[in-house]
């Protein structure tokens, strides 16, 4: 394989996208042929708060360099009030990776709605430009998990 | 105090208020203590201890204890009313089914400092006020009570019984200890200093899950680290991340239901300071959510079946502190 010295950083993203909302912003960013990042895949659930502490910490385990958690607006969740533990527990989760010294900037939580595919390229765009600067995940990775 | 309670404990057995009572056991040495149950004042009069080594806490028992015929006795130090406070809330134990007598306590002391001062074979302690006299087979040593003290007893937070049917001694108060220093000191850290602080400790982790063993607050009856399918079931860490996961899931699953007891750092073989994990959970929901004890009471929610439609947005983490 010939490998590229020069080649620039690429993050690899992960993004949690709720199916209401998320995962149908993106999906209109897509039908109005806005551009966002390849490096960013998505993975849909049905709700933000599906998203279990563990889904965050083998995301990086398996090689994420980023990962976002997309969901409704609080106030506009399909289940009520599923987004409103997410933000609790995220904002909780986030702040005790960023006691154990994982950059805090590799994570994230956006509210994201159906309507503002915009607002998700805009996002998927600016994130991965800020974990492109931070450089490959080191601090949470699993080494057997490296791709060679 | 071990007379009294030796005596409340036969009293509650004769008069069949309670069948068996939980408390602690002699052990071979002075200072290896183990909880134990005891169903007749022959077996209380033989091995039943309180003493300045008794510090496990005894509610994670209750679980399945309180759940069996016939009523239990509990002796709780303050610091374990809370656990069971907490347990009550979360229906784990059955409340109706346990006698609890509150004990005070003044502090217990940890042997593996006593050890660390080089002192072996020892016999036994003797507490006089804030001096220790300690008699082993090679003489007797004295040292300050306050340097061989628990840790969990160090930062103690709270001398109250929350719950409790009946009281030996006095009933203390909450006291502001200063158990969040260590946390901030870490918060004030930059990231590179604290991702080398833990690495330091969390790569000490032989994963014995003594710590999640010894928790009240890890009662489920499936743990997540139980599952065949995870690939970290019961196995040492095979990486820095699993010792990363495994930490920050245990403390995450704990978080807004730790009352704070202390026990995960004391039983770890390692020294691992568990309880600044999660203290740090508890420090944050303070701060963010209001001021929250877990286990102070049996009818508020918990902060994360909580919420309100008012929560910091979770990039309030990325505003604050140290970068």
């Amino acid at each position: 394989m010939q490998v590229n010295d020069n080649k620039e950083f690429q993050p690899l993203i992960v993004a949690f996208c709720c199916n209401w909302c998320s995962y149908a912003g993106a999906d209109l960013s897509g039908t109005n042929r806005l551009n966002y990042p390849t490096n960013v895949k998505i993975i849909r659930v049905p709700c933000s708060c599906r998203v279990n502490p563990m889904f965050i910490l083998r995301a990086f385990q398996r090689g994420a360099d980023g990962v976002i958690l997309c969901g409704c607006h609080p106030g506009d969740c399909h289940y009520t009030s599923g987004n409103y533990f997410t933000r609790r527990r995220m904002t909780l989760l986030f702040s005790m990776l960023d006691f154990l010294g994982i950059e805090r900037d590799r994570t994230r939580v956006e509210w994201v709605s159906a309507a503002e595919g915009a607002k998700f390229a805009a996002t998927m765009n600016e994130f991965t430009e800020a974990v492109k600067k931070l450089g490959p995940n080191r601090r949470l990775e699993d080494l057997r998990c490296r791709k060679q | 105090m071990q007379e009294a309670m030796i005596s409340k404990a036969k009293q509650l057995l004769a008069d069949g208020t309670v069948t068996r009572v939980i408390g602690w056991k002699k052990g071979e040495f002075a200072y290896d203590i183990t909880p134990a149950i005891f169903e007749s004042s022959e077996e209380i009069d033989r091995d039943f201890v309180y003493d300045d080594f008794t510090s496990t806490n005894v509610s994670k028992y209750l679980v399945k204890e309180s759940k069996k015929e016939g009523k239990i006795l509990a002796f709780l130090k303050p610091c374990d009313t809370y656990s069971l406070n907490q347990l009550t809330k979360e229906h784990r134990v059955d409340r109706d089914n346990i006698y609890v007598v509150g004990i005070p306590s003044d502090g217990k002391l940890d042997i593996e400092k006593i050890k660390a001062k080089g002192i072996t074979g020892i016999t036994g302690v003797e507490r006089d006020g804030e001096t220790l006299k300690i008699s082993t087979v090679y003489g007797d040593e004295t040292m300050s009570v306050a340097d061989v003290m628990s840790n969990k007893c160090i930062s103690c937070k709270s001398k109250k019984h929350v719950t409790y049917d009946e009281l030996i001694g006095e009933d203390g108060e909450v006291i502001t200890s200063d158990r969040f220093d260590m946390v901030e000191k870490l918060e004030n850290m930059t990231s590179e200093e604290r991702y080398n602080f833990w690495r330091g400790e969390l790569s000490k982790c032989i994963r014995c899950n003594a710590c999640r063993n010894v928790c009240p607050a890890c009662t489920c009856e499936n743990c997540v680290f139980n599952n065949p399918d995870s690939g970290v079931e019961n196995k040492a860490a095979a990486d820095s991340f699993e010792e990363n996961m495994f930490h920050i899931i245990r403390a995450f699953h704990v978080a807004g239901r730790c009352t704070d007891c202390g026990e995960c750092s004391r039983v770890c073989p390692q020294n691992i300071p568990l309880h600044l994990l999660n203290r740090k959970f508890i420090k944050d929901i303070n701060s963010l959510y209001g001021e929250y004890q877990a286990g102070a009471d049996t009818t508020t929610k918990a902060p994360l079946n909580d919420y309100t439609t008012e929560d910091c947005e979770a990039s309030i983490v990325h505003e604050r502190g140290v970068e």
